[in-house]
């Protein structure tokens, strides 16, 4: 992660974040989609790891991960496909998101071993606040995996302390109090928020949330250290799938084509800034 | 936030929101300042005389407390053995004991200078005591029901509408109350600025599952006044139904540190344990979901499994925190109850002493109906008899008639 953040700054550019869901709409596909990522411009690879129950999740991808689980995907196969990716791609960074029920279950240390060996190299957990920091983000800061931890626009200067105090990799800034795939964010008002942040902290700060199109991607990037992108590519994964829900021969290259675009945007944001 | 006291059931949670290994506070970053400012403003409110003498005058002449403990005479004859008591929670207004914590909940959100509020809700009963709340002190109202339940549950969702709410039906997941309570969340994440989350049950993030508590232990504290005016003496035995177990932590927590009262807790066992069912404790293991550790119905992945209740009201698959922690100390016993058993409740009650009860205490009484005449006749068994039964006549006229049509 520190590697691959120390080279966007030598590029002079802004990372480009991308989230898929696990095992979305069947493990191969999701597999090949996740492998199409880094060819399609994509530095850092958020991976969504289905949960039934996703709260700060919109729509979009609250239906991905049904659509996961119904094709069988669990938090073993996720790391699997970590696995799987890494046999191809060791330099891409890969980050898992998602909520803490499934680790809690398959064993809090078993799974940070686990995610290790599997190439696994951030945790994002939404329910996972810092008052609750002994569960897991201690331990997985102990076992050598970065915790990434989101800070919002409710995050005031007060609470930004205890909120950065344990997290690393980089800040996921959210840059609207809403669920994923909502409103689009305001680039001015997010650099005034990283801006924030980054008196708090040296760590590379990322936004996300609100983030559909090259051009929105490109604001967001010009102000920040990454843009991050998950609800737009999973709805064209979603619009390439058959009446049943099941892959088309169209479905990687759907993902993928958006991808590429959504790159040539933050690629864009350097330029124009200069 | 309590102090402790050496070998009391009473002392929790921890200033982190713990009850033993359950608890907490498991949410998304956006409500943590909110969840923060919330603990702070009950834990002032707590404290203030001002805020108690409010309460305590809506609470009589606003709700109609106290609500009576009965005895009951004809069911109490009926199983020959404990003599029974009920504790008439349906006989407050809105017909349940719900608006006991809606009101303290509304209390406290006045006080942040909150003016929309949002609730989920399973039969409807937390949802009609919002409503009712919301349009009495002028403030805008949501209410997410699973939309399942807005079918099942006509008449209150009728109810909540003609109180001025907004009752939004929930398309997501088995269209039931964990839904209800997922959208509720999202729409809290969203608005999280001028919103106030009126949590129905003693579940959610700390401090909900304690302010809960602490609003609805009016029951017990009233029963216990009540029972040594009836009888001179502390009741032997205490029942109530739970699906997140409101009002059976509230009848619960102030007899805790008596250890001569016996306390159950009956849960929804819907289909039977062996299949569809809503008995977290029985059938489920902790996991975390909703803000709180807690027992869970789920499969071997962690993802949650589906709840099944012919009652709306406990058809959610977690329970509320400091129940876990009970059952793991053994200070209660959780039974459960299967739809069947609730149903024959449901009718015995109904014609035995003209009190049509809600499916929910329903299953209580199905329990009282086996340890009762176990007991000796000098026994004092209390029920919680938390809701009228008005919402579900539709829906248990239609099964009657079903099976007397099929016969």
């Amino acid at each position: 992660m520190e590697a691959r953040f120390a080279q966007l700054k030598q590029e002079g550019r802004s990372a480009f974040v991308t989230f898929v869901m696990a095992g979305d709409p069947d493990p191969e596909t999701s597999l090949a989609i996740v492998k199409a990522l880094p060819q399609a411009g994509a530095d850092i690879i958020e991976i969504g790891m289905p949960f039934t129950d996703p709260m700060a999740d919109g729509p979009s991808i609250q239906a991905a991960g049904l659509r996961a689980l119904k094709a069988g995907m669990t938090l073993k196969k996720t790391l699997q496909l970590v696995r799987s990716f890494r046999d191809s791609d060791a330099a891409t960074p890969i980050v898992l998101m998602g909520y803490y029920n499934p680790i809690y279950i398959y064993g809090v240390d078993r799974f940070l071993e686990d995610a290790k060996s599997a190439g696994v190299d951030g945790l994002i957990i939404v329910d996972l606040p810092p008052e609750e920091d002994t569960e897991l983000c201690i331990p997985a800061l102990k076992a050598g995996l970065n915790f990434i931890r989101l800070a919002t626009p409710t995050t005031d200067d007060k609470r930004l302390p205890a909120v950065l105090a344990n997290t690393s990799g980089f800040v996921y800034y959210v840059s609207i109090t809403g669920i994923t795939g909502a409103a689009a964010a305001d680039s001015s008002a997010v650099g005034a928020a990283v801006a924030r942040i980054k008196r708090h902290t040296a760590l590379p700060v990322c936004v996300g949330f609100g983030i559909r199109t090259p051009e929105t991607a490109r604001a967001i990037a010009a102000n920040s250290d990454g843009a991050v992108v998950g609800t737009a590519l999973v709805d064209a994964l979603r619009a390439s799938l058959d009446p049943e829900g099941r892959a088309t021969p169209k479905t990687v290259s759907a993902v993928a084509d958006l991808a590429a675009a959504l790159a040539q945007g933050v690629r864009g944001a350097q330029q124009a800034a200069e | 936030m309590t102090t402790a006291i050496p070998n009391s059931y009473r002392s929790g949670p921890d200033d982190r929101g713990h009850f033993g290994i359950f608890g907490g506070r498991f949410v998304a970053e956006t409500l943590m300042p909110l969840i923060l400012d919330l603990e702070k403003a009950y834990a002032e409110a707590k404290v203030d005389p001002a805020f108690h003498a409010e309460m305590t005058g809506y609470l009589k002449h606003y709700v109609g407390r106290p609500s009576p403990l009965y005895y009951a005479e004809r069911l109490t004859e009926h199983l020959g053995g404990a003599k029974i008591y009920f504790k008439r929670e349906e006989l407050n207004h809105t017909g349940s004991h719900k608006v006991n914590n809606v009101l303290g909940q509304i209390m406290v959100a006045r006080r942040m200078g909150k003016k929309r509020i949002i609730a989920e809700t399973g039969a409807g009963q937390h949802g009609v005591a919002t409503a009712t709340l919301c349009a009495r002190f002028g403030l805008d109202c949501v209410v997410y029901m699973g939309a399942v339940d807005v079918e099942r549950q006509q008449p209150n969702v009728i109810r909540m509408e003609m109180l001025g709410a907004k009752v939004v039906p929930v398309q997501s997941g088995a269209k039931t109350l964990k839904d209800a309570m997922n959208e509720a969340l999202r729409d809290w994440v969203t608005n999280v600025h001028d919103t106030f989350y009126c949590i129905g049950t003693v579940a959610g993030p700390h401090p909900y599952p304690m302010m809960v508590r602490d609003f609805q232990s009016v029951i017990g504290s009233e029963t216990r006044t009540q029972m040594q005016e009836a009888e001179g003496r502390l009741p032997d035995s205490l029942i109530a139904c739970i699906g997140g177990g409101s009002n059976a932590m509230g009848l619960f927590h102030p007899f805790l540190d008596d250890p001569t009262v016996e306390i159950y807790g009956v849960e929804a066992a819907g289909h039977g344990l062996t299949q569809l069912h809503a008995a977290s404790i029985a059938g489920g293991r902790p996991g975390v979901l909703h803000g709180n550790r807690t027992y869970l119905l789920m499969d071997e992945d962690g993802q949650i499994e589906e709840a099944h209740s012919i009652s709306a009201g406990l058809d959610y698959p977690g329970i509320g925190p400091e129940h876990s922690w009970l059952h793991d100390v053994g200070r209660v016993n959780y039974l459960s109850a299967t739809d069947e058993e609730a149903l024959a409740a449901f009718q015995l009650l109904s014609r035995l002493e003209g009190i049509i009860p809600a499916l929910e205490p329903a299953h209580a009484i199905a329990k009282v109906m086996e340890l009762a005449p176990k007991k000796p006749r000098d026994h004092l068994m209390v029920v919680n008899m938390s809701g009228r039964g008005d919402k579900d006549v539709p829906q248990v006229g239609d099964i009657l008639r079903g099976r007397a049509r099929a016969q």
